[in-house]
């Protein structure tokens, strides 16, 4: 009997090791564990033995067994693995075949520079303020301290719209007017940023477009000083440019400002660049806002957001940004 | 405003190197827009004469001048100007020649001819800002002599300065000066001269009338005897040329050095050629004219002023320019020399309107001194008392309504609460009496008095701005206020990005295409011509305002097309400007969305169009058929969202993109944002996810093609009621079995309740309910 069984496991070692796919194996599994099998038929026999002789035989057909069992789950596993090896193989893809430069659009370096600089701002604690491109000769110039025929309006290259009396409605020069609007509007503590498309009568050349892109700031509170917004600009500037950049006040004449400044920024390998004007905002302006300049104060600064855009990447020549070439476009 | 250093020491001791002083210029307000040196760094450059010019054998654009360099001999130049004639003398850089630019004169062929030199025009060796031609010298001057020597010119440094509209002083080499001098702390001081006086006195030979005082302020007359009309000394037409004005003769040299140096423009009249020996100082008559100087006659308004004579006969525009009638020539022997403050928005309206801009006009409409004219005038007779001209003794002064001269109260505490300092009473007088601004203490504050050369100060933020300026904007302490509000974008502007956001996620650039159109853009897009027009143009492609992107966005397709860039999608969000429909203070204005899909069509658009919609969360939006001007009649629908139109989606009319020069099939979208993100949207209330099983059932129905398919979506989800947990139209199916004139629509309905597992009875009940809705409703029949 247990010759037998020794037999059987000797042939099942070659039978399992032949199964080539599993469903040879699951033949082979019935054949070799099966009703039919040797170790069924031997399992049946065991009554039939004496008690000693059946507990050795019995013991010997449990063993034979897991090792049958053993050996049918090693080949199942191995067939498994080769087989799904097989279906993996037959589904090889060249990956490098499927980059087809699919691409997500891409957003105006201005608008970027426009998002960069609201976040910033945003952070310092600003609002940001808007109003309309199409203004009124009041908000741009004569709540801003130019009254009517003042030479100062010489230094904007005003266009104007035909619409209700002449000169009364114009393409707002600056994004100033907003600041007139922000008060009119709002009660301070105001701490706002208006950033906007703007307009003069120019020729586009390289560093001139008749509609180009400013942003403005405004601070109205108690207690506010120049110092406040030569610190402010200084953080401004560090925190946009890098910690290699600070900035400068010049003296300047601004209507709308008193004391004045232009506000120039110095790069890293010592050169200065003009960034904007700004200064503390005239009592005039304030009144012209609602607002007593004996209890608020407040400073207010002004410059150009397509520049920003230009440097940021080199960009040589202002036409470029509104050309709209998608070789230029798709490169932001 | 340009200076020479040379100049403003004459005034003060003017201390440091030329880069210290031209920073602090600059500190002060006088932004130094150039700094040269001039006078210096012209070894090698001679005077020589042109004895020969001809025509280059090979070069249309150079000619051969041979000219003679002191030894007699020709030496020939290739010369690329051609403003000089035989006998003229010219500056001759000789071989070897540094130039100030860093140039190295050589020996060299020009198209086949041999150039020993270059002959230079002013801009090039620092003697003016003329670059047109070769600088022809004048006077005789001898042959082969060093130009710094033959034009007694000496090592100087010019600065050039941006003055500012509030800085009428910093318009003469004195003001400057003087703000120099008080940066510094040094000594400043105006001249004194005292010339002698000789002859009748003036008053008796010439009278003054001031008939309408708002125009003039002063009106200063001198006389002045024995003039002889001849070249000006070396030195002084150096400094004219040097500041960029030209030479003419010793009495317009001096009128024009005296302005430069004291700010006060001036004019001479010849005397014996006034009529009735007087001035009467009055607006013109309405088509009044008058000869100027420059022999154009000019029709004159009552806006302007004119320097009338004693017969009341025009002879000058006030403060704009001379008439011809009066003007110096070689026979003058007498001259009224006029010093004048005039109304400072008259002369601007004038000058405007005649396009006469003067460097006097500029002065007078910023603002002169009226009190420097007395001073001004014993200059002017000193520095032409060399050529034999004498002064009579006597002023005619009169006056009209001259600027108010103020006295300001300046209160210490508001000095430090605007500038952030901590300045003493004292400290800030020191700072106002070193620019003059006369000072008197009043217990912890001031009283400032103005000097009449400082109209633009005259309140107490002015006179801070002064404290500020001269005591030095760097010297002020840094502080960063801390935001008492809490610092966010609007809702509105946090939508925005989200809009340019999707749209960039959706594969579109986005383009800035400039908000100008040229006249017909907007009827070649089939557009109503509502744009707002531009009054004073530069060009006419500039002249509308768009009331539409569809123009820009288009024209962006065109021009990349015209590079061989196709299928391009694009999409802007800008402002359009229109006329409003009823009366308000301005144009209508608002923000749009624009999307131009290159080589796609509406069906694209339309997929554009629900991303945003569910970016922004917009809740019951519908597509309308529709056919708007411009747009493809067939492929085109309004966007309604809660019933209120928000844009139009579809394609552009093929009519259009053959206008704009578009090639290809352009899908559109337009989104009017003003009114799509005021509506209701985004937050979309929470609906808890069911655990209960759902049950799916497809139903296909052939529909009339008259139908929309978003109508039987709509009846399918209205009869299906609660139950339904989604719905989605899978496939549209057009041809046989199909009939003609109608389509298949297949979608499909997921059912599923919150509570319970639904029976099959319950969504059989669902589906003949759907069924019949559909069929009732609408020419249309379920496929079996």
């Amino acid at each position: 009997m247990e010759h037998d069984l020794d037999a059987h496991l000797a042939a099942a070692v070659a039978a399992v090791a032949a199964a080539s796919d599993l469903a040879a194996l699951k033949d082979v599994d019935g054949e070799l564990l099966g009703k039919r099998s040797v170790v069924t038929a031997a399992k049946k026999q065991l009554g039939s033995l004496e008690p000693d002789e059946r507990r050795e035989v019995g013991r010997r057909l449990n063993e034979v067994r897991a090792e049958i069992e053993r050996m049918v789950a090693g080949r199942r596993q191995e067939l498994d693995r080769a087989e799904s090896a097989a279906r993996l193989e037959s589904e090889r893809l060249d990956l490098t075949e499927w980059d087809r430069g699919r691409r997500l659009g891409h957003r105006h370096v201005v608008t970027q520079t426009w998002d960069r600089l609201e976040d910033l701002f945003v952070g310092m604690g600003y609002t940001v303020a808007e109003g309309p491109e199409i203004e009124d000769e009041w908000h741009n110039f004569g709540a801003l301290n130019f009254p009517p025929g003042h030479p100062a309006r010489d230094m904007y290259d005003t266009l104007y719209v035909d619409y209700g009396e002449p000169q009364s409605t114009l393409l707002r020069t600056h994004t100033s007017p907003v600041q007139i609007r922000v008060m009119e509007e709002s009660a301070p503590p105001i701490y706002s940023i208006m950033p906007g498309r703007v307009f003069r009568s120019d020729t586009a050349d390289a560093t001139h477009m008749p509609v180009f892109h400013q942003i403005e700031g405004l601070v109205v509170d108690r207690g506010i000083t120049f110092g406040d917004l030569a610190g402010t600009l200084e953080a401004f500037t560090t925190a946009y440019f890098g910690s290699g950049f600070t900035s400068r006040l010049r003296p300047s004449y601004f209507p709308f400002t008193e004391p004045s400044a232009e506000f120039d920024i110095q790069r890293p390998d010592g050169s200065w660049l003009e960034l904007g004007g700004c200064g503390m905002v005239h009592p005039d302006v304030l009144r012209a806002g609602g607002l007593d300049p004996e209890e608020w104060s407040g400073f207010a600064f002004g410059f150009g957001l397509d520049r920003l855009a230009l440097m940021r990447h080199g960009i040589d020549d202002l036409r470029e940004l509104f050309r709209n070439d998608h070789r230029f476009l798709g490169q932001f | 405003m340009k200076v020479l250093l040379s100049w403003l020491r004459e005034f003060a001791p003017i201390e440091g190197t030329p880069d210290e002083i031209g920073d602090q210029l600059s500190d002060l307000g006088l932004a130094v827009e150039d700094m040269v040196d001039v006078g210096g760094g012209l070894d090698g450059i001679v005077v020589a004469r042109v004895l020969d010019l001809r025509p280059h054998p090979d070069a249309d654009r150079i000619q051969v001048v041979d000219v003679d360099a002191g030894d007699g001999q020709a030496l020939q130049i290739c010369c690329g100007a051609f403003n000089m004639s035989v006998g003229d003398l010219v500056p001759l850089a000789t071989l070897g020649t540094v130039m100030p630019n860093g140039m190295e004169i050589a020996r060299r062929k020009l198209r086949g001819e041999w150039s020993n030199g270059m002959l230079c025009a002013a801009d090039e060796i620092g003697l003016g800002d003329d670059a047109d031609g070769i600088m022809i010298l004048e006077g005789s001057l001898a042959l082969g002599v060093p130009l710094v020597e033959a034009l007694e010119l000496s090592p100087d440094v010019l600065y050039d300065l941006e003055v500012n509209p509030n800085r009428p002083d910093a318009m003469s080499v004195a003001g400057v000066a003087r703000d120099l001098a008080a940066r510094q702390g040094v000594p400043f001081a105006l001249p004194d001269p005292r010339p002698t006086e000789s002859g009748d006195d003036a008053d008796g030979r010439v009278s003054v009338d001031i008939v309408d005082a708002d125009l003039c302020g002063r009106f200063a007359v001198r006389v002045l005897d024995g003039i002889t009309v001849g070249e000006s000394p070396r030195w002084l037409a150096n400094r004219l040329t040097a500041l960029g004005m030209r030479p003419i003769n010793n009495v317009v040299d001096v009128s024009n050095y005296v302005m430069l140096e004291l700010g006060q423009p001036n004019h001479t009249y010849d005397l014996d050629r006034v009529g009735g020996a007087g001035f009467r100082i009055r607006w013109a008559r309405d088509g009044e004219t008058i000869t100027t100087l420059d022999g154009v006659e000019r029709t004159l308004t009552a806006a302007d002023g004119v320097v009338a004579d004693g017969g009341d006969v025009a002879v000058g525009i006030a403060g704009v320019m001379g008439g011809a009638s009066t003007e110096i020539d070689d026979t003058t022997t007498t001259v009224a020399l006029e010093m004048a403050w005039w109304a400072p928005m008259a002369i601007a309206d004038t000058a405007r309107r005649l396009a006469l801009r003067s460097e006097a006009s500029a002065r007078f409409e910023r603002g002169t001194d009226p009190e420097i004219a007395e001073l001004a005038m014993r200059r002017f007779a000193e520095l032409l008392a060399p050529s034999g001209a004498t002064v009579a003794p006597g002023l005619v002064d009169q006056r009209g309504s001259g600027p108010d001269r103020s006295v300001v109260r300046v209160r210490t505490d508001r000095v430090n609460a605007i500038l952030g300092t901590d300045l003493s009473r004292e400290r800030i007088a020191e700072v106002l009496e070193s620019i003059e601004f006369a000072v008197t203490g009043v217990g912890d504050d001031l009283d400032v008095e103005v000097p009449s050369f400082r109209p633009d100060s005259a309140t107490e933020i002015d006179v801070i701005e002064e404290v500020a300026r001269v005591h030095g904007y760097s010297r002020i302490a840094r502080t960063v206020p801390r935001s008492s509000i809490t610092g966010r974008l609007s809702a509105h502007q946090v939508d925005r990005r989200t809009v340019r956001s999707t749209m960039v996620g959706l594969g579109l650039d986005e383009a800035m295409p400039v908000p100008f159109l040229a006249p017909g853009d907007l009827e070649a897009a089939g557009l109503d011509a509502d744009g707002v027009t531009v009054t004073n143009p530069l060009v006419a492609e500039e002249s509308v305002m768009r009331s539409s992107l569809r123009p820009g966005l288009l024209k962006t397709l065109a021009y990349n097309a015209s590079h061989r860039l196709t299928g391009l999608g694009v999409f802007e969000v800008g402002h359009v400007y229109r006329m409003p429909g009823v009366p308000q203070p301005l144009p209508d204005e608002r923000e749009m969305l624009g999307v131009a899909l290159g080589g796609r069509d509406a069906g694209d658009a339309v997929a554009v169009w629900s991303a945003l919609a569910d970016a922004l969360a917009a809740r019951d939006y519908r597509l309308v058929a529709d056919t708007p001007a411009g747009l493809h009649a067939t492929r085109t629908a309004r966007i309604e969202v809660g019933g209120v139109p928000v844009g139009l989606v579809g394609e552009i009319d093929p009519t259009v993109l053959a206008a704009y020069d578009v090639v290809e099939r352009v899908g559109w979208l337009e989104v009017d944002l003003t009114v799509l993100l005021a509506l209701p949207h985004g937050d979309k209330p929470y609906r808890s996810v069911s655990r209960y099983p759902s049950s799916d059932i497809d139903l296909a129905f052939e529909v009339d093609e008259a139908v929309p398919a978003d109508d039987i979506a709509a009846c399918l989800t209205s009869a299906a009621g609660e139950l339904l947990a989604h719905l989605a139209l899978f496939d549209v199916f057009r041809g046989a079995p199909v009939a003609e004139g109608r389509r298949s629509l297949a979608f499909t309905l997921r059912f599923q309740a919150d509570d319970r597992t639904l029976t099959d009875a319950e969504v059989a009940a669902a589906r003949t309910v759907c069924i019949a809705a559909v069929e009732d409703a609408f020419p249309a029949t379920l496929r079996g």
